[in-house]
Parts: C-alpha cells; sequence; structure tokens
C-alpha cells in the first residue's frame, strides 16, 4: 500500500525524523563552505542520493556541513561530483570534530525547559494570589505552588549549586554562591511560610531567577560550544594525507603513518607535511612562514627540505628524516604553545564585577538581617527581609547581561567571516590602540605581479615564451600578467637554476632572468634580448584585497598601523609606502617580533598582532589579542584569538568597532541592572518589598538588558 | 469555587504534555540544524504526492 500524504508537511515530517534519528556516525564529512539556500540543499542531496554507494546524505545548512552515510563511499568521488554541480567541498577528518553530541548543551536545555513550565504554572498561582486570592484558597494555591516548585528548584538549580560548591570547596566566592544562596533560601523561606499560613511566598521568584539565569548559562554554552566546533572544523581542513611513494607508485596515505625513511612526492601547491631532504635534482620552495621572506627560494638535491614550506615549483620528490612532533615545524610550535601566555591572567568583566559582587550581596542581606533582628526583634520577619534583599540583588544582570551580548556578537561576526575563538577575545580587542601586521601571508598574498605595460609587443611575446616554459612562480605570474601577448617561437630553451630562462630567437640569445645573470646594472628581474640593454621588469607583491580600507579604518579608529616582517628591507618598503604606512621594521626574526612587542606592551600600549606564519606565532601569542588569516599556519591560528575566515581584510575595522560596542554595551547592561538595584535595594531594606514587585524588578531588568544585547547586531 | 479542582489538575497536566512535547523534539534532534530546517520547506518533494 502506498501511503497519500495530505500534504507535503506530513510526508516531509517522518522523513526528517528519520534522518535525524540515524545517529550512526556517518562515513565521510564534509565542509560545504558555499552552500546557503534550500535550493543548494536540494541539489547536493538530489545528486548524492541518486549515487549508489551512498544510503544517506543530508546537508546541515547552520553549520555548513554535509554528512555522507554508505558503505563504501570515497572523499574523492563525493567531491569530484559536488564539483560537477559548482559546490567546493572540502573532506573533514571526522575524528577531530565532535562525534558525540553536545550533551551539555541538551542537558542545559532541558533545565531551561523544566524551569520555563514551571515557573509559568506557578506564575498563574501567584498572579491570582497577588490579584486578592485569601485564606484557605491561598493556602491551597501556595500549596500547590510549592509541590510543583521543590522539586523544579531542586532539578534546574543543579549547575548553579555544583558550581558554587566547587568554589565553597576550595573556600572562594564566585557568581553562583549568591545566586545558589538566593534560590535555596527563597525556596526554604517560602516552604516555611507556606507551612505557618504566611502570606507572602517567594515560589515564583526563586523559579524565575532560575530560568532567567539558566537562559544566561545556555547562551554561554551555547556560544562556547559553537566557536570551539567550528575552530575544530578548521583544524579538521587541514590536509591530513600525503603521497607516499610506494614500489614507484604514488599511494595516499595519512600523515601521521608516515615513517623515517619514506619516500614522498610532493605535488605543486601543497604543504610539505614532514621534515626531509630532496631527492629530485631541484625544487622550488615557499618558506615564508619561517622567515617571512617573500622571494621563492630554489633547493638543490640533498638539501633539507621542512614541514609547512609550500612547494611552488613542478611537482618533486623527498626522503623523510623527521616526522609528527619531530618535524622543526611542531617542535617550534610546541614551544610557543608552553610559553607564557600574557592572556591567561585576564580576567574578563563578568569576573572582576563578580568579585566586588558577590561578598558586598552577602554583607548587605546579612546586615539587614541582624538590623531587623537588633530593630524589632522579629527574627522571622527579619529572615523574610533578608531573602528578599538576596533574591532582589541576585545577579541576574552579571549572569545574562555578558552572555548575551557576547553571543549576539560573536554571531554576528562569524556571519561576517570572523571567527571568535577566545571568549575574552572582544573585551581585549577593545582595548587596543596599535595594530602590527605580518607581511608575507597577510597584507601580501602569495605571488607577485608584474609591471609590463612598458615592453613591446615582440619583447612580450619573448617575455611569455620563456616564462611559459618555467614552472618558477615568478614565470607563472608573468605570465598572468600577459594574457593577450602570443607566446614567440623559440629553440633550445634552457631553465639556469637559480638564475632564470634562456633561449634562441631567431639566431639571438635571449635571457629572462636575475639582473647580476643577465649583465644589467639592477638587481630585480630583467629581459634581454641578443645585444640590447637588459630591461627592468619590476615585480611587485600582490595585497590581500580591502588592505587600504582596512588600514584606513583603523587609523580613523585611532589604531595606527605598524608593519612587522622579516622580508627583506625593499620589499616591505615599497609595501609600505603604497599603503601609507610609517612604521615599519623588516628583516626581523621570531624573537624580535616578540621582543618588539613586549616592548609595547610594556610601555603601556595593547598590540593587535595580525600575522599567519611561524615567525609570527611567538608575537601571537604575547600580543594584547591576536588575529590570523585561514590561511596560517595550525600553530598560528591556534595562538590567534580571532579567525579570518575570508581573503578581504576590508571588515577588519568593523571587528574592532564591534568589540568596542560589545564592552560598551556589556557596561550599560551592568548600569541597567545596578539601577533597577538601587531603587528595589531600600525598598527591600525597609521591608516594603513584596513578591510582587521582587518579580517584576527581576522580570524586566532581565529583559531589558537582553533588548539592550540586541543592539550589537545594528552596529554599522 | 469547586471547579477550581477539576480546572488545576487539567491545566498543569496540558503544561506537562507541551513540556514532555518539547523534550521529544529535544531528543530527536530537531534543533540541530534549524537555519536547514527552515530552508528545507522550499524544497520540492523528490515524488510529488497524488491527490
Amino acid at each position: 500500500m502506498t501511503m497519500v500524504a495530505a500534504c507535503p508537511g506530513c510526508a516531509a515530517a517522518p522523513m526528517a525524523l528519520k534522518h535525524a534519528e540515524n545517529h550512526a556516525a556517518p562515513a565521510l564529512v564534509l565542509s560545504l563552505p558555499t552552500i546557503h539556500c534550500a535550493a543548494c540543499i536540494g541539489k547536493v542531496e538530489r545528486k548524492l542520493n541518486a549515487l549508489p554507494q551512498v544510503d544517506t546524505a543530508r546537508v546541515n545548512l547552520s553549520l555548513k556541513q554535509l554528512s555522507v552515510h554508505g558503505a563504501d563511499v570515497d572523499a574523492d568521488t563525493i567531491v569530484a561530483q559536488l564539483k560537477s554541480i559548482g559546490y567546493e567541498a572540502y573532506p573533514l577528518d571526522a575524528t577531530l570534530l565532535e562525534t558525540r553530541q553536545d550533551t551539555v548543551g541538551r542537558n542545559l536545555m532541558v533545565r531551561l525547559a523544566v524551569a520555563g513550565f514551571a515557573m509559568m504554572n506557578v506564575m498563574l498561582f501567584s498572579v491570582a494570589i497577588w490579584s486578592g486570592a485569601s485564606d484557605t484558597t491561598r493556602e491551597l494555591f501556595h500549596l500547590i505552588s510549592a509541590t510543583i516548585s521543590l522539586p523544579a528548584v531542586l532539578y534546574c538549580g543543579q549547575p548553579f549549586f555544583a558550581s558554587a560548591w566547587s568554589a565553597l570547596r576550595v573556600r572562594g566566592l564566585n557568581m553562583d554562591v549568591p545566586i545558589s544562596l538566593a534560590i535555596l533560601l527563597a525556596t526554604g523561606m517560602s516552604l516555611f511560610e507556606v507551612m505557618n499560613g504566611g502570606a507572602h511566598a517567594y515560589f515564583d521568584a526563586a523559579l524565575s531567577l532560575t530560568f532567567f539565569l539558566l537562559i544566561g548559562r545556555y547562551l554561554d554554552h551555547h556560544t562556547r560550544s559553537s566557536v570551539r566546533s567550528a575552530a575544530k572544523e578548521l583544524a579538521a581542513l587541514e590536509v591530513r594525507t600525503a603521497q607516499r611513494i610506494e614500489n614507484g607508485e604514488a599511494v595516499k596515505t595519512p600523515v601521521s603513518e608516515l615513517a623515517v625513511g619514506d619516500r614522498l612526492l610532493i605535488p605543486s601547491g601543497v604543504r610539505v607535511p614532514v621534515d626531509g631532504t630532496l631527492d629530485s635534482t631541484q625544487a622550488i620552495s615557499d618558506r615564508s612562514f619561517l622567515t617571512g621572506e617573500s622571494a621563492a627560494i630554489t633547493l638543490a638535491q640533498g638539501q633539507q627540505v621542512q614541514a609547512g614550506e609550500i612547494n611552488l615549483g613542478a611537482p618533486f620528490e623527498m626522503t623523510a628524516t623527521a616526522v609528527g612532533d619531530d618535524t622543526t615545524l611542531r617542535r617550534v610550535a610546541t614551544l610557543v604553545e608552553m610559553a607564557e601566555n600574557s592572556r591567561n591572567s585576564y580576567t574578563n568583566l563578568a569576573d572582576r564585577a563578580a568579585r566586588i559582587y558577590a561578598p558586598a550581596v552577602h554583607l548587605l542581606a546579612f546586615i539587614s538581617f541582624l538590623a531587623w533582628v537588633w530593630i524589632n526583634g522579629d527574627v522571622r520577619h527579619a529572615l523574610n527581609i533578608a531573602v528578599a534583599v538576596l533574591i532582589i540583588t541576585c545577579p541576574c544582570a552579571l549572569g545574562l547581561a555578558v552572555p548575551a551580548v557576547a553571543t549576539a556578537a560573536i554571531g554576528r561576526l562569524y556571519s561576517m567571516g570572523f571567527l571568535v575563538k577566545s571568549g575574552t577575545a572582544l573585551e581585549r580587542l577593545a582595548e587596543v590602540d596599535i595594530a602590527i601586521f605580518d607581511k608575507t601571508g597577510t597584507l601580501t598574498l602569495a605571488g607577485a605581479n608584474a609591471r609590463l605595460d612598458s615592453l613591446t609587443s615582440q619583447q612580450a611575446a619573448i617575455v611569455k615564451g620563456l616564462a611559459q616554459a618555467s614552472d618558477h612562480p615568478v614565470s607563472r605570474a608573468l605570465v598572468a600578467a600577459l594574457p593577450t601577448a602570443v607566446a614567440a617561437p623559440l629553440t633550445d630553451i634552457a631553465e639556469v637554476g637559480g638564475s632564470g630562462m634562456q633561449a634562441l630567437y631567431k639566431g639571438q640569445t635571449v635571457q629572462l632572468g636575475r639582473g647580476d645573470w643577465i649583465g644589467a646594472s639592477f638587481n630585480g628581474l630583467g629581459l634581454k634580448v641578443g645585444d640590447d640593454p637588459a630591461i627592468a621588469l619590476p615585480l611587485r607583491e600582490t595585497p590581500r584585497e580591502g588592505v587600504e580600507a582596512a588600514l584606513n579604518g583603523l587609523r580613523d579608529l585611532g589604531v595606527p598601523s605598524q608593519i612587522l616582517s622579516g622580508d627583506k628591507q625593499d620589499a616591505v618598503s615599497a609595501l609600505a609606502l603604497q599603503l601609507g604606512v610609517k612604521d615599519i621594521q623588516a628583516e626581523i626574526s621570531a624573537t624580535d617580533k616578540h621582543a618588539y612587542l613586549s616592548k609595547l606592551q610594556h610601555e603601556g600600549h595593547h598590540v593587535v598582532m595580525v600575522g599567519d606564519g611561524l615567525n609570527d606565532t611567538a608575537a601571537l601569542a604575547a600580543a594584547h589579542a591576536s588575529v590570523a588569516p585561514s590561511s596560517a599556519l595550525d600553530a598560528s591560528r591556534n595562538a590567534a584569538d580571532v579567525v579570518m575566515l575570508r581573503e578581504s581584510l576590508d571588515g577588519f575595522p568593523l571587528l574592532i568597532r564591534i568589540a568596542r560596542s560589545t564592552s560598551q554595551l556589556s557596561k550599560q547592561n551592568f548600569a541597567i541592572a545596578a539601577g533597577y538595584n538601587a531603587i528595589a535595594i531600600p525598598v527591600a531594606l525597609l521591608g516594603y518589598a513584596t513578591p510582587l514587585l521582587a518579580a517584576i524588578a527581576m522580570s524586566a531588568s532581565s529583559i531589558t538588558v537582553i533588548a539592550n544585547a540586541m543592539r550589537v547586531r545594528f552596529i554599522k | 469555587m469547586n471547579v477550581l479542582i477539576i480546572l488545576i489538575p487539567v491545566s498543569i497536566i496540558l503544561g506537562g504534555l507541551g513540556l514532555c512535547g518539547f523534550l521529544w523534539t529535544l531528543r530527536s534532534g530537531q534543533y540541530d540544524d534549524a537555519a536547514g530546517s527552515a530552508a528545507r520547506l522550499l524544497l520540492d518533494d523528490e515524488e510529488p504526492c497524488d491527490e
């Protein structure tokens, strides 16, 4: 029998459930950065579900990930299939992703739901009592409220009780101590009042307190876990396979399985996975991650190749001499991770506030208790007032104000391509007053572009002909810069290692290469045709998109920029001139960068460091706040607070602006909460606080701080 | 006022049902991809349903 569904929803809901309940680990998880709409989901899933080896393919649009279930699915096939319909896909290392579900978040959500349910029911009875229920009706309502509240408070308040207990056990105080005390005392006191037929019960206050604070706790957890999983995805994106040569054939092997002595094939444009020696006669490699130097280096057979270098030339072969944690790259990265991190000692705004707040609240409640005992000797009345003071001063704002603003800001920044990895990063970014940029890989992109407007069409044809025959990155840049030229017919083309290209053109020797090699007076790249004087072909680095907008924006925010680079003086000066940056330091090592940064910070500056290489890692870790592009090395991304997922830098000033308003809004929220307290505390101290007043003060302040936090979404 | 004896349990049970319903949706992972679920509404069915 076929089921006929009356509406699409009826057919879709069971399907969705079937997918959602498919808890078995997927065979393959891929990152799909470009999917954004329903049509994308439909196209991807239809394409993949049609493949025979795929059981189910399911897109998660929130995470921009695709999980494929199936017995023998192969990453390369899936990537190729997705490419054919126009989607980039990158396989993720599933072992690095959060495999188990977010149990902590779900647990908090369950408690939140129970607290919300109990709060609403108790509130109904409370409204009836406030509007005049009396005698037996009031007692009945109080009794029912107690029956609902007691288990609900004990269950929902556990996260606060646990945290408070762990602080008390080491004789410390945290925000959860006054929270737990207020919740428990309010419930206990109300229970006592109900038993003795009293008029005031604070069950609704205890529950709404729990409810609002759980919202804060959930937001806080949500922000942290989504940031953590995004950071994990970034790590899982790293290529973890290498081509090992076995019996003359290249076999794809996980990097973790490589051993010393293995022979590897390194394709063009790929990072070298391990340290080793070069087996091919020549290789062209980019070692800027280590030195900051933008020019490619040429390696000869037998020379050392280091993990992290990028092969810029033709594929080459190498023999591994150090793998895994023994590579220079890992050793340096580990040293940096172990080095003292200046930020570990940073206390965030909420904790700083809590240190003053928690003792003050307890003292106030205790004093009011003593004062009222002294005034009229009625311990029960005095205790009632002390509880009211505790409830009203309970730090809803502290528990809610900061997480609400941070969640809104981090969500907004993520949609703009900034992955904020550290909880206190925004507060620290708000304080920066100097921005230090690395040059190679941060302000500039890999690859050069050449100025070739002055060449005649014949010269252009010769340059293109010579450049075409070479894999050198400079040659590739030259070819790219001459899209319209027709390559001249050349004979006897030869590449002279480390110098340039040479050939015969209509019987004349033509040379393209280093100035000193072709006998020119300049140092840079040049062209020599026959006996004519050499012509200089000036090369420039390609600045990252949006660099100028970013630097100008920073200047307007009062954050002057400086460039610190390991590259040659003239290369750095040229870029600095182009971008209008005055403070530059060239040819400096990783230690110098770190020292310079520390010096600035000792002078009282707050520095934001932006860099991508291993030579920046120490500086990134030492800076007050740090940012790395997503193309950076693993180690640099780990050291940075914020990772830029987009190529363009133009959003950078907005990052600082959002950080500044985040910290401003958090402070505003504290002020709002303090304002409510300033009105409510005297009332409570004088003994006029009713449960109704406590409920109004608490809800109003919580809703105001959440509404205020949402303003972070509208910052331009 | 005797009607309260019926109405109060009824309202609490109804609220409890709502709570159980929410916990069920949570446990079956229906909030795992909020953006995707919203977008899937616009997808055509694989096989159009025949009336």
